[in-house]
């Protein structure tokens, strides 16, 4: 249970990782809470030549609210969302989301960015920067650009970096006024990998969806995008027997949707349940909180 | 490229400067260079919590940093929570006076995550001890004596 040998840098700026990045091509590994990676180098998973680790450098762990949007840096841990009182009022989805990540010395340690880079997928972060239509900052030699998280996210643990970029950054519009969002999931321990999440935003006006995103977590390669649930919220009016029936219809629309597999920890059966259940609940809170019924 | 580096730490205090190759883990840092075996190791993946310590005054898995990561690090372990006239710290003696350990192994890693809970959440509930507890595996499943043991601490039973 130790980690292949590797040369070890610690850069002092990007620029400085990105020409590390670059000259490792393929054989380089961006290293930043490590709650991930390590584990994976331990077991040898993954031996890579070149660890780059970004701990050092200045800036990278800057979280900015504006009213516009939330910008959050390579270095910021899931921790530090939970600390913050702008993130629990402006992202309430991020903040709840992130109690269910792992334990506390895990939250210390990893970061946001390198949990969406990761994408497990039974993680929770990937899947609130789909539902909140986020973005990923990505440096790069060419110098930097900004991708939607559906685009970012590729598939099982793998995203749309090139060899020699790094992530730098995530970005979460602020949700409208009249949005509600919540984030359910089950597991079988406190912490542990969900069997099932599904993350849910509403933007109500006068009684009518305006906007749906419902995302769900553990069900597929990455975050799932039940689009035709959305569908079938946009635009309806959500109140007392409606919303019970409309959810009960998009609830409907994900157990058809997703293909969960069998393993140890639960038959497909018995996860495709779960995302239902989980739909409804995510989609009542969301509801409620939103002020619109 | 070195595969070795030179590194300066306070752990429990005390300042030390060695060299020390680049893959090797703070956990394995602190039990066989600085000799420092009270804390453990259990799973090395970052699952069982017994190698947690105070890394810069937050809780975090040694066996998932690495030594090299730490330069500059103040580090507090299991051995640096008695005071110096070797009084035990309220968490070990509330451990030690509920029988919150059976063979001791998950104890470090109990220790400091229990501790920083109390500094960041003074009052809490059982829930919350649970919680903040769940990170971390007792192989002999004495939980309930460890969540009592925090809970009189937090009333102050042990100040």
């Amino acid at each position: 249970m130790k980690p292949a040998g590797f040369d070890y840098y610690a850069p002092r700026s990007v620029d400085e990782a990105l020409h590390v990045l670059a000259d490792a091509g393929q054989d380089g590994r961006v290293l930043a809470g490590g709650q991930s990676l390590m584990p994976m180098l331990n077991c040898r998973i993954l031996s890579p030549a070149a660890l780059v680790d970004i701990n050092r450098i200045e800036g990278l762990d800057r979280l900015d609210a504006t009213a516009e949007s939330l910008t959050i840096g390579a270095l910021v841990r899931h921790a530090d969302l939970l600390r913050n009182a702008e993130v629990s009022k402006g992202w309430p989805l991020l903040a709840e989301a992130t109690t269910y990540v792992a334990h506390p010395a895990i939250r210390n340690r990893g970061t946001v960015c390198g949990s969406v880079s990761h994408n497990d997928p039974a993680a929770e972060q990937p899947s609130v920067l789909v539902t909140l239509d986020g973005t990923v900052l990505i440096a790069g030699g060419a110098g930097e650009r900004e991708m939607p998280a559906e685009e970012f996210l590729t598939g099982m643990m793998s995203n749309a970096l090139e060899p020699g970029e790094m992530v730098v950054g995530l970005r979460y519009p602020r949700p409208p006024a009249g949005t509600g969002a919540a984030f359910v999931e089950y597991a079988r321990r406190l912490g542990d990998f969900a069997l099932a999440g599904a993350a849910a935003m509403l933007t109500m006006r006068e009684g009518v969806c305006e906007k749906a995103r419902l995302t769900i977590v553990g069900m597929g390669d990455g975050p799932v995008r039940a689009r035709e649930a959305e569908a079938v919220l946009t635009g309806r009016a959500l109140g007392g027997k409606q919303s019970k029936d409309a959810f009960a219809e998009a609830a409907a629309k994900v157990i058809a949707a997703v293909e969960p597999a069998d393993d140890v920890h639960a038959s497909a059966a018995y996860r495709r349940h779960l995302a239902g259940v989980l739909t409804t609940r995510a989609l009542t809170t969301a509801l409620a909180r939103s002020g619109g019924a | 490229m070195a595969k070795e580096q030179r590194i300066k730490v306070t752990v429990n205090g005390t300042a030390y400067e060695k060299t020390v190759p680049v893959r090797l883990s703070l956990a394995d840092f602190i039990r066989d260079h600085l000799n420092l075996t009270g804390t453990h190791l259990g799973c090395e993946h970052g699952v069982c919590g017994a190698c947690t310590v105070s890394l810069n005054g937050r809780s975090a898995r040694s066996c998932l940093t690495l030594a090299v990561q730490a330069d500059g690090a103040e580090i507090v372990t299991i051995e640096g929570l008695r005071s110096a006239d070797g009084t035990r710290h309220p968490m070990q003696q509330a451990f030690y006076e509920k029988f919150a350990l059976q063979c001791g192994y998950c104890t470090p890693g109990m220790l400091i995550t229990a501790i920083e809970l109390l500094r960041e959440n003074p009052d809490p509930t059982e829930q919350d001890v649970r919680e903040a507890l769940s990170g971390n595996i007792c192989r002999c499943s004495g939980y309930q004596a460890i969540v009592d043991a925090v809970l009189a601490v937090a009333r102050k039973e042990f100040a």
